[in-house]
């Protein structure tokens, strides 16, 4: 088996990115969106970690986490609006929420 | 180096097949529990690469903070009757379009730039490698080089924190 290069990072992150995309992009319902969210969020932190060890630079760990803190807090403010959303309008479907659609 | 691409290979289909699974699965608390599968691949990728205190902090903040989160508010939403809906809107098949769409682009663009991957000629791990091992190393840059930003970090979370709480509150006021 050929050695593992930074390229396979790359094409790994890629997948993991499409498959969070389409999951943004088809899914109704809200928390399963915030979850491809946090794939997309994810597949760039593998990007980061592959390349700070490629050039042996420990600043890409840094900022994976920095990425890991603004995820956090992502998901604490998201889940709160979900929270006010469903208490509203009682659905956590994304496309029933159109009363801003005209 | 044999045993590093077997664990490559393991971790990589981990965490593919957990993300699709989480993206298409009907019932909201199987996603998150394959969405904890696919975060601990990321965890065993992080190992691999010698980045042991992200794969820790991958483990206790994302799986044991983030998810759980998730599964909290999953137990607020009446799990029984979403089961039974439509799992995907309508514009799913333009989703799995453009998704398709932007596998191609990448795809190109990773083929087209395979040249430039080796990208810098790797320091050589002596000059690191006096600092310590990989957490003394992160807290040496973190503290120093990154200090502003990590006093910032913590100011947003501040504010998340204050924003959860108060768009998650009942005001009895406007019932």
């Amino acid at each position: 088996m050929f050695p593992v290069t930074t390229a396979h990072y790359l094409v790994l992150s890629t997948l993991l990115l499409v498959i969070g995309t389409i999951g943004v992009l088809t899914r109704r319902n809200i928390i399963v969106i915030l979850m491809s969210i946090e794939l997309i969020l994810n597949a760039v932190n593998i990007n980061l970690v592959a390349f700070s060890n490629a050039v042996q630079n420990v600043n890409g760990q840094v900022f994976v986490i920095f990425v890991i803190t603004v995820a956090a807090a992502e998901a604490a403010v998201a889940l709160g609006i979900l929270i006010a959303l469903f208490r509203n309008k009682g659905t956590v479907h994304a496309d029933e929420v159109d009363i801003l659609r005209w | 180096m044999w045993l590093d691409s077997v664990l490559f290979y393991a971790f990589a289909a981990l965490i593919l097949i957990c993300a699709v699974l989480t993206i298409t699965r009907r019932n909201v608390i199987h996603c998150a529990i394959w969405l904890i599968g696919a975060l601990l691949g990321v965890a065993g990728l992080f190992l691999l690469q010698g980045a042991e205190f992200l794969a820790g902090v991958q483990v206790i903040l994302y799986i044991g903070g983030v998810v759980v989160l998730y599964l909290f508010v999953i137990m607020l939403v009446p799990v029984s009757e979403e089961a039974r809906q439509r799992r995907f809107a309508n514009q799913k098949w333009l989703g799995l379009l453009a998704g398709l769409v932007l596998v191609g682009e990448l795809g190109v663009l990773l083929s087209r730039g395979a040249d430039a991957l080796p990208i810098a000629e790797p320091v050589a791990p002596a000059a690191l490698g006096e600092v310590g091992n990989n957490s003394e190393q992160v807290g040496e840059v973190l503290f120093s080089q990154y200090l502003l930003p990590f006093e910032l970090a913590s100011i947003l979370l501040l504010v998340a924190i204050i924003g959860a709480v108060v768009m998650a509150k009942v005001r009895p006021e406007t019932g």
